[in-house]
């Protein structure tokens, strides 16, 4: 049985311009354990997703569909509830650290109301498992820093904070939003190394949410990739990314410069992401796609094409493999 | 040999830190923002700057644009010293050299409309033209960068992000500059148009004989872009060579470790196996560490280091390292195992 | 170079192509103005009263100055608001007709507001961009001339410049001007500090755009928003200077009035059973200060780039 399903999940927001559709009809599940990379460009609904299953929807957004973690129903589930799930199911961890520290707080602080909340520890003994949690992300003198405020860390060690912040209540799903995008390449490497160590040893799922195709690469066993606020191509990324489905991930994938090789110009995608508040007609990517057909002013149906693998496009996959540099 | 567009000798800048609640006459500290650092720029060539932040890849920047007082020595192929010019005599060369920032919506500003953000360079520099021929070229310029020339009279706000960085690489051109210093222009940008962004860039470069200082995190852009590329540690050069030779070819343990780290998009290579991390964390620039300022981080870190200072040595493929060259599997597994530790 | 001949005849035709208008951030915010109901319902105000206090004057079947003699002296009982006699807002403790002297004291009230609010916008927003943007030196000293300023009681400097040259009206916009800008200086030079590290300003320095130019046309017109905010919570301060300066019966001289010698002749007669003379005056005063107010909300929201 899978950890977490999310079945046909919208998310809309009302704005001053109309209504924003961010998120349309995702279905999605994780397994235990399991690592699921989101990849997409800013405005791809990525965050939104994660946001609407943890209930962190800004005011004028509202979420329609189903999302179970381990057998339970929590979108628009009352507070009480959500606030349960999230202090022991699942646990998030944001691009930005400041977001989930409060400046004003030493981390001891903060990491034990955690617990004393949640788990009913004592304040010492609370303090106590904070400083273990603190040496499981790799924070060296991690008995001396727990006293520390959050600015005293450096841009890494916050990360780490968060994360071991995340990681007190032992969540079976972590969900981590962009969480290396803001740090140095020797950093991310380091966050990211932290990361799969921990999911193994805490033998939890992670979510991984990215716009990064090399994170994508290194980290997850699945990917899921989202343009104007659909999935576009779902399934194992060995497979995805040598055969990409889908001209989006094919076009991402040729667009980007790789460190290993040197070519002369690079693949493009032209044209400009969608407004999603006047999303074009029928598939979101067709008015960029190079494959583009008559049968693209209807909305292409995410479809299973192979074991495991899903995609959303009209054109032929023979076409697709044919022309793997059809960007101009 | 023809003479380099741009030589730049012992360029350093500081700025004094003055510890909180200090008082007037407290003695602020140094922070050497960038330390010594020298590079020759032919021109029409394109020089990458890589470093992590922190390293000063963006003051440098500002520091030859003028923006921040620096020492030292920037000479233009005309034989003048940008460093140590007067603003007056700056002015004829601040049209020589344009700059592209960063953050594409935030290097517009939002009240003006987009002919008149690309004009005021032109109408700065150029105050005799009039209105309508500068109202032509910027409409041309618009064409040449990818936007509909009628669009003019929008504002920033109603394009998108890579269509802003559209804008301002017109506002750079439209006073026909030698050099471009482009800052991390790709690093806020969408995959999708990052490549769009990048492409035109070196068209626009082939066509019109610029050259380019591309500053950016992202080494794999970088590499793609550049002739030459400047390896940035704390403010000091570590590192400098052709593209090709510092990507295939990297001797100084940092880039080495530098590079490593680049995530590929490509699931069957194993990160771990390529990764050779660093130890700690990046010193306080304030309080740099003596002699080699990476030896606190670096695997091969001897005695020497610590003592003397490394200088940048070798003619083509340039290294500031008491001990250059490639990482043995000894010293990689060294530092893994001083990492899980 | 950068245009060339070949090119160009494929581009005329783009370059003819009807100039799309764009939408300004302007044209944005007095969108997003006009579709706040409450903010509407203040514009609307402030203009019924701006109306008022132009065209009052032609309704008035009396003039501010005369007295008219059939009251005078009972007040209390021939003096309360009438059609029959033209005295629509009845009259003051003099026979004064209460519909003008309310007419003229508007004038002067929202005349001393805008002017006041004028001078603080203008001084106050050169002055704050000037320090703000060159810094260093020049702006603690610019910063430090302020902070003098607003560290003298002004209302004592104000009631003795009132007392010492005479109490006429450009001297009360004199001193109201001089202690209005203060404030707004320090807001704008906030503002202008945080402005200033903007990539914006940068690239327009890195070419070489002069200092001058600089502030007018990339740090102000960034700033204007805050003004405008600010300027209109200013103009109910300003009347509400004036009116306590009035009050305390050194404002402007009779037979000119405004809102604040309107209450305070109110007030004093209020227990003789002519509580029409506090009520009017009181009611424009109230009317106006919540109209600023809603206006200047609506203001805040509709510029606020955040709320997009």
């Amino acid at each position: 049985m899978p950890l977490l399903r999310i079945e046909d999940l919208s998310v809309r927001f009302r704005t001053h311009d109309g209504a924003v559709q961010a998120v349309n009809n995702v279905t999605l599940s994780v397994d235990p354990g399991e690592t699921l990379g989101i990849v997409g460009e800013s405005g791809s609904g990525k965050s939104q997703l994660a946001f609407a299953v943890m209930g962190l929807l800004a005011r004028n957004g509202e979420a329609s569909g189903r999302v179970r973690l381990d057998g339970q129903d929590i979108l628009n589930a009352p507070p009480k509830v959500i606030n349960r799930v999230r202090a022991e199911k699942v646990a998030m961890i944001f691009q930005d650290p400041m977001t989930s520290l409060n400046p004003y707080m030493r981390v001891s602080d903060q990491m034990a109301e955690v617990l004393v909340l949640h788990k009913g520890l004592s304040k010492r003994d609370a303090v106590a498992e904070s400083v273990r949690m603190l040496d499981a992300v790799r924070i060296p003198d991690a008995r001396g820093r727990v006293r520390l405020y959050p600015h005293e860390f450096s841009g890494g060690m916050r990360q780490r904070v968060m994360i071991a912040m995340a990681l007190l209540c032992r969540p079976k799903l972590l969900i981590a939003d962009e969480p290396t995008t803001a740090l140095d390449v020797t950093v991310q490497a380091q966050i990211m190394t932290l990361l799969a160590d921990l999911q193994r040893d805490f033998g939890m799922a992670m979510i991984l949410i990215t716009h990064d195709l090399g994170v994508v690469a290194g980290a997850c066993e699945r990917v899921a990739v989202m343009y104007g606020g659909r999935i576009r191509e779902l399934g194992p990324v060995g497979p995805v990314f040598a055969d990409p489905a889908h001209p989006y991930t094919q076009g991402l994938l040729s667009a980007i410069p790789r460190i290993d090789a040197r070519d002369d110009e690079l693949a493009v995608i032209p044209g400009q992401p969608p407004d999603m508040s006047r999303p074009p007609p029928g598939c979101a990517f067709q008015p960029r796609c190079a494959y583009r057909r008559d049968a693209c002013d209807d909305r292409p149906p995410l479809a299973p094409f192979a074991p495991d693998r899903w995609r959303a496009c009209f054109a032929p996959l023979d076409e697709l493999r044919a022309g793997t540099k059809a960007f101009p | 040999m023809t003479r380099p567009l741009l030589t730049v000798r012992d360029l350093r800048v500081s700025f004094p830190i003055r510890p909180s609640g200090a008082m007037p006459w407290t003695r602020s500290r140094l922070l050497r923002a960038v330390d010594g650092v020298d590079f020759t720029l032919p021109a029409g060539q394109t020089l990458g700057v890589v470093g992590e932040s922190g390293c000063g890849k963006s003051t440098l920047a500002r520091a030859l644009i003028g923006l921040v007082p620096a020492k030292g020595r920037a000479e233009w192929i005309d034989g003048a010293d940008l460093i140590g010019l007067s603003p007056r005599r700056m002015m004829a060369y601040r049209s020589q050299i344009q700059m592209i920032f960063q953050d594409p919506l935030a290097s517009l500003n939002p009240r003006m409309t987009v002919g008149q953000i690309i004009a005021e360079p032109l109408a700065t520099h150029r105050p005799d033209l009039p209105r309508a021929q500068i109202r032509d070229r910027v409409k041309a310029m618009m064409d040449r960068v990818g936007l509909l020339p009628s669009q003019i009279n929008r504002y920033p706000h109603e394009f998108s992000g890579g269509q802003c960085q559209r804008i301002g690489i017109a506002r750079a051109l439209i006073v026909e500059p030698r050099l471009i210093i482009c800052d991390e222009p790709v690093s806020a940008l969408d995959v999708s148009i990052q490549a769009q962004v990048i492409n035109l860039l070196m068209r626009l470069q082939a066509d019109l004989g610029l050259s380019l200082i591309f500053i950016a995190h992202d080494l794999s852009v970088v590499r793609h872009i550049s002739d030459r590329v400047m390896v940035l540690y704390l403010g000091k050069v570590m590192e400098i060579a052709s593209s090709d030779d510092l990507y295939s070819n990297p001797q100084h343990p940092y880039t080495q470790a530098l590079l490593s780290a680049v995530p590929v998009p490509d699931p069957s290579q194993d990160p771990a196996a390529r990764i050779v991390p660093l130890r700690g964390e990046l010193p306080s620039p304030t309080d740099p560490p003596s002699g080699c300022v990476f030896r606190t981080r670096c695997p091969r870190a001897a005695a020497r280091c610590a003592a003397e200072v490394p200088v940048l040595a070798g003619s083509d493929h340039q290294t500031a390292c008491h001990f250059p060259g490639p990482l043995t599997a000894q010293e990689i597994a060294r530092a893994r195992t001083v990492e899980a530790a | 170079m950068v245009i060339d001949e070949r090119k160009m005849r494929s581009l005329a035709a783009r370059m003819a192509q009807a100039e799309v208008r764009g939408r300004s951030p302007w044209a944005d915010a007095r969108r997003r103005f006009f579709r706040n109901k409450a903010a509407m319902a203040g514009l609307m105000i402030l203009v019924l009263v701006a109306l008022f206090a132009i065209f009052g004057g032609q309704a008035a079947v009396w003039s501010n100055e005369e007295l008219d003699f059939s009251v005078m002296g009972q007040v209390a009982t021939m003096g309360a608001p009438s059609w029959s006699n033209g005295h629509y807002f009845g009259t003051d403790d003099l026979g004064r007709d209460l519909f003008a002297r309310t007419v003229q004291g508007t004038q002067i009230s929202l005349l001393v507001g805008i002017v006041g609010a004028g001078i603080a916008v203008i001084v106050g927003t050169l002055y704050g961009a000037v320090a703000g943007y060159v810094g260093g030196r020049t702006d603690q000293a610019m910063m430090r001339l302020v902070d003098i300023l607003m560290s003298i009681p002004y209302m004592f400097v104000l009631i003795l410049l009132l007392v010492m040259f005479g109490r006429s009206m450009s001297m009360l916009f004199l001193g109201i001007g001089l202690i209005s800008w203060l404030d707004m200086a320090r807001i704008v030079r906030g503002q202008t500090l945080s402005l200033k590290n903007r990539e914006f300003i940068e690239a327009a320095r890195a070419t070489g755009v002069p200092t001058w130019r600089i502030i007018t046309r990339h740090v102000v017109p960034n700033l204007l928003g805050v003004v405008a905010v600010y300027a209109t919570l200013l103009v109910p301060l300003m009347i509400l200077t004036e009116s306590f300066i009035s009050f305390l019966g050194l404002g402007v001289q009779e037979p000119l009035t405004s809102w604040g010698a309107l209450i305070s002749e109110g007030a004093g007669t209020m227990n003789y059973g002519t509580l029409w003379q506090l009520a009017f005056p009181l009611f424009f005063f109230v009317i106006t200060l919540f109209g600023f107010f809603f206006v200047g909300d609506g203001l805040r929201d509709a510029l606020d780039p955040k709320d997009r």
